[in-house]
């Protein structure tokens, strides 16, 4: 009886567990209520120290959730109970919170005087909750999409932590991990509030900048080259014109550059803050991706269709404003629409002249079509007159995305729906940017998920834990590498493989998908005969 | 048309399934009594433990198979007629075959314990034992205490399944370390530590006596052979290996030993049968592997020389060198080549030990005491790359060749600690040697392709 007694305290688990969840839960519940309470127009006194206790709260609530979940354990894979729990396994608890953010996302897209944003005067509400933090940053009062960006980073920054130490043992998960913080935190959040205090001034030479944030690249940010915008960059001296160059070579020379040597990680899991609130605050829905193959041929029409959408798109922006004179600006609708059909063109030749094998039969007959479908296009603009671009208006063009991709897919369903599709939905099915980057992935990067011979047991947890849904164990056993481009190269696979199969690397583009290197462990003999079929 | 016939859809049926479809047009059937479809064994903890549902270990989707045309019919095999090459499936319905495959797998073993047969009493081997073990310990409640009896893979997987819903765990272990058959006693030693503190009851070098039943004939407690110490608990694992799964072929003919006797092509006596996975026994151990090998790689290797075989191109089964893996709790475990434990230790053989004087990681070279050849490794919380192991196992790389190279062999994740310094420093100090690491070279390591 005596060992029964001993073991027990061993095993059992230390009896002040509970109180610190319930705790920890009613502080973030606090900060939550205060944030809602002022959205049923509760008056705050002093706001700047309600918004801040309300923060704090929220921030303080989930770490120390966290803290209580991991402390105490070892270090490794902690997936216990993720498929019993209602939340994480398309359950009752999924749905409703799925219904709520999505909520949350149509009264910020497109009903945001409930959250109080006033039109004339001064706001009410939530957002004038944020005023005094905004005006600290910019000096201006809030919107509602500051209100969004300020809970959008504390977001990132408390779940990041969460994550790293749920994956402490585990530098890459935690170095990248600091890396999103870092880009949302300073990039997304911070400079271009500050910059904002500049506009106006002689450093711009009395020009102001549109919104930016550095590190949001075109076709993500798809509006990065309309007419205002551009306009805003060229008006604001030597910086706006720094800020424009570099936007363009972001996504020439500095996306084709990084992503060649890394592969699309670089961006989609270090950098991008839609991959940076899918990694940390998405951390639970990750399973809930679907790996069937009706999935990802789904998956292949749907972002591919976005990339020519937004590639029409803005080609018909730029194409509206430009003018017909060369004397007043170089660039004119003609000579843009024919650099346009040259670059694509250009692309769609090399990777037919140096990559016809590795593609495959139906992304061929994809690209041969699009291809064929934008220079069809661009053709029609030559029977079009003023304010029309091919045959649609490029106002409505530009609406229509902004609306259907950039609102309802992006942020609606996007982060909405992270409790049904997972926390990469957008990523997945939607970004324009991680295709046209994945593409290149495909055909021309150093990075691959090697496969560790024939180690692999098929036990499945590399495809369950996929955010982006691919079927990592497919290609595991069969001793093949992994490149495929949706890959983000979030490292999940990786870390969640018991038998220490996958890692990710960047190295020589011969042999990265070579089928016939499989080597699950049979004489050498074999595996030549196996090969030469 | 040929007609193949296999019994069993584990991983060396279903992957001779595919093989031969890949090579050949013949109709295929696979007969088997567990599930509709093939599931991955290896992954049953992890469906316990809520890290997936039962439909994420099926590596296959479901249309998969009429899709590459290999029918699935679920039943149980009672008797092959040899003479007549046919089968009985459920005591009913016949069914001919021009080739047979038998890939039954295992079975837990039982050592005749008495109450070893109570309710509550079970092994961990198939889809019916993990539904088994949610009603005999679904929770703390139900279950307050559970005993594992044998210490190996299995039964280490057992009490980390039965711990992450906090059933308190009490392992015996018949060894003096934990799997000192086939670890090195560092090894061995790190483990029995790594248990303990997953708050495991471990009891070394303790056997079972017997399992006491209550008056409903469920499990009371068990007895302790060495101190007839009882201990109350309401489930006990019984994980103490397994037997290959043959009993339905007594009366067949088919020559058997402890399995399924086949020689170097697969072949069993009778025949057109031929026997793979689990269940195949060879005539002969084939190098230092033993005549029957229970691992996942193993029958998967089985296959790809089998289906060449029945495929018009008779050739021998040689697996290449020896690999396995596992996963004791948190800590990762590989092996490449042969390191043997003191109880089946080489007189040849020595060993390199290596330990991080904090975490859990360790490695075990072994080599040739003379030639200096390298013979194996085992490493612990570090993952190594299979290609590079076996092609310096190829190239019979000595040992010096091995620890100057060990970077290149490191597949860890990008940015981890490396411990390549602290290994070589050691290996210089102990051997009185001046070997110096190289730098990485994705050059040497990609070489084959
Ligand atoms: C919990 C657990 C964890 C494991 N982990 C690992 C690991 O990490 N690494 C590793 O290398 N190995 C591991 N193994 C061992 C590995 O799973 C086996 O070696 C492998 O599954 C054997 O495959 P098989 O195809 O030979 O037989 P099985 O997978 O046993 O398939 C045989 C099938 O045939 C059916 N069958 C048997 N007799 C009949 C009959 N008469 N009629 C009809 N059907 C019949 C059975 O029901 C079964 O479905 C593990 C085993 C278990 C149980
Ligand atoms: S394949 Fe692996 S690294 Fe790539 S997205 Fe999926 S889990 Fe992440
Ligand atoms: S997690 Fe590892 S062992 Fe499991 S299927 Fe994936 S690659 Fe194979």
């Amino acid at each position: 009886m005596s060992t029964y007694d001993r073991s027990m305290s061993l095993a059992g688990p230390p009896a002040n567990i509970q109180w610190h969840q319930k705790l920890s839960i009613l502080l973030g519940m606090f900060g939550l209520c205060i944030i809602l309470l002022a959205g049923f127009n509760v008056e705050f006194p002093n706001r700047g120290l309600w918004l801040t206790t309300a923060l704090t709260s929220i921030f303080a609530g989930t770490v120390w959730f966290s803290w209580d979940l991991y402390r105490g354990k070892y270090p490794g894979i902690k997936n216990d109970k993720v498929w019993f729990r209602s939340i994480s396994n398309l359950g009752l608890g999924g749905w409703l919170l799925g219904i709520g953010i999505t909520a949350f996302y149509i009264i910020l897209y497109f009903y945001p005087e409930y959250l109080g944003l006033a039109k004339k005067g001064p706001n009410t509400g939530i957002i004038a909750l944020f005023d005094p933090l905004s005006k600290m940053l910019s000096g201006n009062p809030a919107s509602q999409w500051f209100v969004y960006g300020t809970l959008y980073t504390v977001g990132i920054l408390a779940f990041g932590i969460k994550f790293m130490w749920k994956y402490r043992h585990n530098r890459y998960e935690r170095i990248r991990t600091m890396s999103v913080m870092f880009f949302q935190t300073a990039f997304a959040f911070l400079i271009p509030e500050f910059m904002a205090r500049l506009n106006g001034s002689s450093v711009l030479q009395g020009g102001s900048l549109p919104f930016l944030d550095l590190k949001n690249i075109w076709p993500l940010n798809y509006y990065n080259f309309e007419s205002y915008r551009v306009k805003g960059f060229l008006s604001s001296g030597d910086i706006g014109f720094a800020m424009l160059i570099f936007a363009i070579a972001s996504v020439f020379v500095i996306t084709p550059f990084l992503t060649y040597k890394f592969g699309k990680r670089w961006y989609c899991s270090w950098v991008c803050g839609c991959g940076g609130l899918a990694e940390t605050v998405g951390d639970s829905f990750r399973q809930l991706s679907d790996k069937s193959v009706r999935a990802w041929n789904i998956e292949r029409w749907v972002v591919h269709s976005v990339v020519v959408f937004v590639t029409l798109m803005t080609t018909a922006v730029i194409y509206s404003y430009l003018g017909n004179d060369t004397s007043k600006y170089w660039l004119t609708k003609k000579t843009f629409l024919i650099g346009v059909g040259v670059l694509l063109t250009a692309v769609f030749a090399l990777v037919m002249i140096f990559k016809r094998d590795e593609f495959k039969k139906d992304a061929k007959y994809g690209a041969i079509g699009y291809l064929i479908v934008i220079l069809a296009l661009i053709g029609f603009h030559f029977y079009s007159g003023d304010g029309h671009v091919f045959l649609f208006q490029s106002g409505t063009l530009r609406k229509s995305y902004s609306f259907l991709i950039g609102s309802i897919f992006s942020g609606v369903i996007g982060t909405g729906f992270y409790p049904i599709l997972g926390n990469r939905g957008w990523c997945r099915f939607g970004c324009p940017m991680a295709a046209m980057m994945g593409f290149q992935q495909r055909l021309f990067s150093r990075f691959r998920i090697t496969t560790n011979g024939g180690q692999c047991i098929s036990c499945g947890n590399c495809s369950t834990y996929c955010e982006m849904g691919i079927d990592v164990r497919a290609y595991a056993q069969k001793g093949e590498n992994i490149v495929r481009s949706s890959c983000v190269g979030c490292g999940i696979c990786s870390a969640v493989c018991p038998r220490g199969v996958l890692k990710l690397e960047n190295g020589p583009q011969k042999g990265r998908i070579d089928a016939n290197q499989v080597l699950l462990g049979n004489d050498v003999d074999l595996m030549n005969l196996v090969n030469q079929k | 048309m040929e007609t193949i016939v296999i019994i069993g859809n584990g991983i060396a049926g279903v992957s001779a399934a595919r093989h031969i479809r890949k090579l050949s047009d013949k109709r295929i059937i696979i007969v088997s009594a567990e599930t509709d479809y093939f599931f991955s064994r290896t992954a049953l903890m992890y469906v316990y433990m809520g890290h997936m549902k039962f439909e994420h270990i099926q590596p296959y989707e479901n249309w998969f198979w009429e899709k590459n045309r290999i029918e699935l019919v679920r039943g149980y095999v009672d008797h092959v007629d040899v003479a007549n090459k046919k089968l009985l499936i459920d005591g009913s319905r016949a069914l001919p075959y021009d080739n047979l495959v038998v890939a039954t797998g295992s079975k837990p073993n039982k050592f005749g314990w008495p109450g070893q047969d109570l309710h509550g009493v079970q092994g961990l081997y198939s889809k019916q034992d993990l539904d088994l073990l949610e009603v005999n310990a679904p929770n703390k409640e139900v279950c307050k205490r559970a005993v594992i009896v044998g210490g190996g893979l299995i039964g280490i997987e057992l009490a980390e399944m039965l711990r992450s819903r906090d059933i308190p765990v009490t392992f015996l272990v018949r060894e003096k370390n934990f799997w000192n058959g086939v670890l090195p006693e560092g090894e061995s030693k790190m483990i029995n530590e790594h248990i303990l503190e997953h708050h495991i009851d471990l009891r070394l070098a303790t056997n079972l006596k017997e399992i006491v039943s209550d008056e409903n004939g469920k499990v009371k407690s068990i007895i302790i052979a060495e101190t007839g110490e009882e201990l109350p608990c309401d489930m006990v694992g019984l994980t103490a290996g397994v037997t290959p799964n043959i009993d339905f072929l007594k009366d067949s003919g088919i020559e058997l030993g402890r399995g399924v006797k086949v020689n170097r092509f697969l072949e069993t006596s009778a025949k057109d049968v031929y026997a793979i996975g689990d269940c195949a026994e060879q005539h002969v151990a084939i190098g230092y592997r033993r005549p029957i090998e229970p691992v996942w790689y193993t029958g998967r290797m089985m296959c790809e020389t089998l289906a060449q075989t029945l495929c018009g191109n008779r050739i021998e089964y040689k697996p290449g060198h020896w690999f396995n893996s596992a996963k004791f709790l948190d800590i990762e475990y590989q092996t490449y080549g042969w390191v043997f434990s003191e109880r089946g230790r080489k007189d040849y053989e020595a060993q390199f030990h290596w330990r991080h004087p904090k975490e859990k990681i360790c490695v075990t070279i072994s080599f040739h005491n003379d030639t200096q050849q390298f013979l194996g490794i085992n490493t612990f919380g570090i993952r190594m790359r299979h290609e590079v192991f076996d092609r310096w196992l190829t190239e019979n790389r000595d040992m010096d060749y091995v620890i100057e190279h060990l970077i290149d062999a490191n597949f860890d994740p990008e940015f981890y600690k490396h411990h390549e310094a602290a290994i070589v420093a050691q290996y210089n100090a102990e051997f009185n040697k001046q070997v110096k690491s190289r730098k990485k070279s994705l050059k040497r390591i990609f070489v084959s392709s």
